[in-house]
């Protein structure tokens, strides 16, 4: 018997494919998320949407509230570190959650370098804009990527941009020529081995999740259009007017996504969605797409 | 043959590639119409309460339980082997009773558990992520793989369960089995 070993770590990302992740800062809304169809949920202390508004540093939750939700659920419950602090890691693993999020939502810890995750236990899932960041991240160790999107404003803008992004790289690496792909490795920043891979296949070698602003089941249903295998909803969902009614709407909505019809149903009188924000009112020091390196 | 994978949430597309390999035509299925139209059915891994919801939510009950009743080829993984089971403990919930097993859910353990290792006295890879537990098995039950002496693979005529995930590991031996070519 082998444990832990990479192929078992990309196995519970494959699992989770068509799912919804969903943020959740209690007992109470994770039993509401996993009533929902949630196929896991994120542990953390506030939403994206609420760190924005109250500022300060952001950082890895308390192991009570950890343990009072994987005690509630039976679903997989992730939790999200700091960018490079690997210790928080550490005390994640010795929890046993089941996915570690080393996520630009909170404060990074490091503003050099990220945890080099093939030592752990635990799969990691990274956020990416671009397919260099996302091959990095897979070089460390990362068995899940996602798009990161902008968290917290409600404003899907950012998770498109980030896809179409990945998206168009991927293309464009299959159609080069063998000789061309180690200087496109210089260029993308990305390990050479992972390079050759993404042209020989046209994905990449773990599944890619969206992330960051997904508000409403159209824009879940869009992510998924775009490519995303599914996707993780952070303030969307408890930040709105009925949280259940949203968070099963939106669980439909990633499997319904290519039919119109049922789309229509399922977004139909769910109350208001979380207000949002227009990305051109954010500065530059309150995106948290540009930390990570 | 025309296979289709519950494509509610889950595994379901490595499946699919699974059977296309063998020849068979795979297709994904959300409604009844679709389940209607296959030949053999795969319940693929996942998360069972969220796919127990969505069967719910989108009345796909009664088409499943008309599709087993008419005696076609299904291989049911992990998520899916517990939706069949006839009872699942660990937390209870309700099953579809298609197979007659009990099912201990996430019973190896959180994912830190999950694992790779050899069945019992053959080269089958097995990968388990977050597996369930075969933990009786019924009278006209065969088991057909174990690991460590407890049954992860059985047999009900031609309905085909296992607590691991073969689609993960390019050995088709067991899709082969269920749906032959």
């Amino acid at each position: 018997m082998e444990k832990s070993t990479f192929q078992a770590k990309i196995g519970l990302a494959e699992m989770l494919k068509g799912g919804v992740i969903m943020d959740v800062m209690n007992v109470e809304q994770a039993k509401i998320a996993e009533e929902a169809g949630a196929c896991a949920v994120m542990a953390l202390e506030r939403v994206p949407a609420l760190i924005r508004r109250d500022g300060g540093v952001a950082r890895a939750s308390d192991p009570e509230m950890i343990r009072a939700i994987q005690a509630a659920v039976s679903i997989p419950v992730m939790a999200k570190v700091r960018i490079g602090h690997f210790i928080e890691a550490r005390i994640l693993e010795a929890l046993e959650v089941d996915f570690i999020d080393e996520s630009e939502v909170l404060t990074p810890a490091d503003d050099e370098f990220h945890i080099d995750k093939h030592p752990f236990s635990v799969p990691f899932v990274c956020g990416c804009t671009n397919l260099g960041e996302a091959l990095r991240r897979i070089g460390e160790g990362a068995a899940l990527l996602r798009t990161k999107g902008e968290a917290g404003t409600g404003n899907v803008v950012e998770a498109v941009r980030h896809l179409r992004t990945l998206r168009t790289q991927i293309r464009r690496l299959t159609r080069l020529d063998k000789e061309e792909l180690m200087t496109e490795a210089k260029h993308l920043g990305a390990p050479y081995d992972l390079v050759c891979y993404v042209a020989e296949h046209g994905k990449l070698p773990v599944p890619n999740f969206a992330a960051g602003g997904v508000a409403t089941p159209a824009d879940a249903a869009l992510c998924m259009a775009l490519g995303a295998e599914t996707v993780f909803v952070g303030s969307g969902i408890f930040m709105a007017e009925n949280p259940a009614k949203r968070a099963k709407a939106v669980v439909d909505a990633v499997t319904y996504w290519e039919d119109p019809k049922k789309l229509a149903e399922i977004s139909t009188a769910l109350g208001s969605a979380m207000s949002g924000i227009e990305m051109s009112s954010l500065s530059d020091a309150d995106r948290l797409a540009t930390r990570g390196w | 043959m025309r296979i289709g994978a519950l494509a509610l949430q889950g595994g379901w597309a490595a499946h699919l590639a699974a059977v296309r390999a063998l020849g068979h035509t795979g297709v994904p299925v959300r409604t009844a119409d679709e389940l209607a139209a296959c030949d053999g059915l795969i319940l693929p891994g996942g998360e069972s309460t969220t796919h127990l919801r969505l069967i719910e939510r989108f009345a796909l009950r009664e088409a499943l339980d008309a599709f087993m009743a008419t005696d076609r080829p299904v291989l049911a993984t992990c998520a899916g082997l517990i939706l069949s089971a006839r009872e699942v403990l660990g937390p209870s919930q309700p099953s579809f009773g298609w197979l007659d097993v009990t099912v201990t859910r996430n019973a190896w353990g959180r994912q830190v558990h999950s694992f790779e290792a050899v069945a019992d006295g053959t080269d089958l890879a097995l990968m388990f992520i977050r597996a369930p537990r075969i933990t009786r098995v019924g009278p006209g039950v065969e088991i057909t793989h174990t690991f460590e002496g407890e049954p992860v693979a059985v047999r009900q005529g031609r309905f085909f369960g296992m607590a691991f995930h073969p689609e993960l590991t390019g050995d088709r031996r067991l899709h082969a089995a269920a749906f032959p070519v």
